[in-house]
């Protein structure tokens, strides 16, 4: 902005050649310009999409009438939109606090493997990251089996009757959980692990020197120098996991009875199996509001932050 | 308050002795400076005294307990930081604060000791900032602060002025002498420089390869060295070294530097030096004010000689002079009046009762 209006008195108006030739000369011309293919894959894939969504929405279920906040209305009408509500919730947050715990846990314990050694761990600790999410639910689903799966197996020869992983309301709910926190903790474990070792040698030695315990020493040195990493991570996988499609997807379907239905599972049920597609995006849109919250309470706390250290 | 005593202390790195064997005994209430080039093992040394490094052999007491397997939490000493080692996220209060608290000291209690320690540093009016807003000189004072507020056995330096600017620096040399005569703890201090263990220690350690060269006051230190290195370590512009020949010629010594140039020993070092007559490998120390322009009277050893000026460097109060003798380059230190001149041949005189003679295969001062 200061660029454009310091320069802006020697463009001169009569010289339309030479006053084009400038501005395409100007550094933030040529930044929006650089930037400009992102831009338009944006507003092509994100943008655009966004706003139709929007606009199906208020449409009736042939598509042929506008009907406002119809759609709303009637979701707030019906049970089981609210068992998605708590169900993604439960889903989103359950899974974030203990791919969070995990990650920081197995994270330490990579930090303190000797260099030479790390590497090798690192690398295998993030396996679960790297499959494909729908590869390797596909290899839980059979864990999962109620009557061939290895894990039943096992139990059987302790004299434990086989569990209906996926066959029951709360252990479906378990499932669905244990899979995605199987799967998001490496990116957790990775992403503290790095803060782990930005976090200075001596700051420790001084708190050992001051009295600290290794409890303390990550209560007050590690958990206040990684709060910034923490938040992010937390945030970002927060809104992955709340969008989560595939792992419900392939794992249970949504079922059984519904009970295991996200916002993302559901309104693909309703919109495009269902056939109510503004329905189904209606669905959709209420992740929008709720991230929304969320998003902007993490990164105010992370500004403030930012400028007080 | 306590004494700090090591008993052979080594420490091993995989198969790499970086301390060898050290005996030292640390008084109550001294400041102790260690010194010696990077990678002679003094930080290690201090690190093995604070608990941070574990010893491979031998035994520290502090206070008269053994320590060998005590954490630094429980060893009640304070460490002062090269990089100060601040925590970012607390101010400088919390800073100082955080051991006491840690200790479960009552509140008013550590705002009393906080606030006093912020008084005897000068401060105060910054015990709400966070290291980021501070300078190189404040946070090191609140390292300092961090330290004193504990009310430690030791204070334990490493390096604590080596991130300061020269000015600074020399400021700060003074206020951590000032703040040892008003708290009095045993201190052990360790700096690659020589002025600064000089200028700050009761006693000072020269390390060398993992080993002490002598312990000694700077004074001792400066003008008995026991070793060549501590002779060439201590002092700017370093002791000069010239090989020499040990002359005996009817029971009178003399030292021949080159063909032309040779000093007589003084009377009292005769017998000292006796022995050595005709010995190879000699050295002769001398200190480059030992080395200045002629005056009209003389004094009991001291001989004038001829010389080639190689280089003056002007320091204002005095001229620096280079030249060489028999291959070794040779610094004096003139009156800046005297009229040294690169290039010119001058008369300079060598007082020679501070000679220092040199055994180059033991590295012993004879």
């Amino acid at each position: 902005m200061a660029d454009i209006a310091a320069r802006s008195p020697t463009v001169s108006m009569g010289d339309n050649r030479s006053s084009l030739h400038k501005l395409m000369q100007r550094k933030s011309t040529i930044a929006f310009l650089m930037a400009l293919p992102l831009i338009l894959l944006v507003l092509i894939l994100v943008a655009y999409p966004a706003g139709y969504a929007v606009y199906l929405a208020t449409l009736n279920k042939g598509m042929t009438r506008f009907v406002g906040f119809g759609n709303f209305e009637f979701l707030f009408g019906r049970e089981t939109f609210w068992m998605v509500v708590y169900q993604s919730c439960l889903f989103a947050i359950t899974a974030v606090i203990f791919k969070a715990i995990i990650g920081f846990v197995v994270a330490h314990f990579v930090h303190n493997i000797p260099s030479k050694g790390q590497r090798k761990w690192r690398g295998m600790l993030l396996v679960p990251w790297v499959i494909p999410p729908a590869m390797s639910t596909l290899a839980w689903l059979w864990l999962f089996d109620p009557s061939y799966s290895a894990i039943n197996w096992i139990l059987a020869h302790f004299g434990i009757a086989g569990i209906p992983w996926t066959g029951e309301t709360d252990w479906a709910r378990f499932s669905v959980i244990l899979v995605n926190v199987w799967i998001g903790s490496p990116f957790f474990m990775i992403m503290y692990l790095a803060a782990l070792k930005s976090v200075p040698e001596q700051l420790y030695e001084a708190a050992s020197i001051d009295g600290a315990t290794w409890w303390q020493r990550i209560w007050f040195v590690t958990l206040p120098m990684m709060r910034n990493i923490i938040a992010i991570t937390a945030l970002f996988s927060l809104i992955v996991t709340f969008a989560n499609f595939d792992i419900v997807r392939v794992l249970t379907a949504g079922g059984p009875l519904n009970s295991t239905h996200i916002f993302g599972t559901w309104a693909f049920r309703v919109g495009i199996e269902g056939g109510d597609i503004p329905l189904g995006a209606a669905v959709s849109l209420f992740m929008v509001p709720i991230l929304a919250v969320a998003a902007t309470f993490i990164l105010r706390d992370i500004t403030k932050r930012g400028s007080e250290v | 308050m306590a004494q700090v005593t090591l008993r052979k202390i080594v420490k091993k790195y995989d198969e790499v002795l970086a301390v060898r064997g050290i005996d030292l005994d640390i008084v109550d209430k001294e400041f102790l400076v260690l010194v010696g080039p990077s990678g002679c093992g003094k930080s290690t040394t201090l690190r093995m005294i604070a608990g941070l490094e574990e010893i491979s052999g031998g035994d520290i007491e502090i206070g008269g307990h053994v320590v060998n397997d005590v954490p630094p939490k429980d060893r009640d000493i304070a460490m002062v930081f090269q990089n100060y080692a601040l925590y970012p996220h607390m101010n400088v209060y919390e800073n100082m604060s955080f051991g006491l608290k840690l200790k479960k000291t009552p509140k008013d209690e550590i705002d009393r000791r906080v606030k006093q320690a912020a008084g005897i540093l000068d401060i105060t009016e910054l015990l709400d900032r966070k290291p980021k807003q501070l300078s190189g000189g404040q946070r090191q004072r609140v390292a300092m602060g961090r330290a004193i507020v504990r009310d430690p056995k030791v204070f334990l330096f490493d390096e604590p002025l080596s991130n300061l600017d020269a000015k600074l620096r020399v400021q700060m040399r003074t206020e951590i002498k000032k703040v040892h005569q008003k708290v009095r703890t045993t201190t052990v201090y360790v700096t690659h420089d020589q002025i600064e263990a000089m200028t700050l220690a009761d006693r000072v350690v020269v390390m060398n390869a993992g080993l002490i060269e002598q312990v000694g006051t700077p004074n001792d230190l400066y003008h008995s060295p026991a070793t060549k290195f501590v002779a060439g370590f201590i002092g700017s512009p370093a002791m000069n070294f010239i090989p020499c020949q040990l002359e005996q010629a009817a029971g009178a010594l003399s030292v021949r530097l080159s063909d032309k140039l040779s000093f007589p020993v003084p009377s009292d070092r005769t017998a000292r030096y006796a022995s050595h007559a005709g010995k190879a490998n000699l050295v002769l120390g001398l200190r480059p004010e030992h080395i200045a322009e002629t005056r009209p009277h003389t004094e009991a050893n001291q001989h004038d000689f001829d010389m080639m000026i190689d280089v003056d460097e002007p320091m204002g109060m005095e001229t620096l002079i280079y030249f060489t003798i028999g291959g070794a380059d040779v610094c004096g230190r003139v009156n800046p009046n005297a009229g040294a001149m690169s290039g010119k041949a001058m008369k300079l005189r060598a007082d020679l009762s501070n000679m220092h003679l040199i055994d180059d295969s033991t590295g012993k001062v004879l």
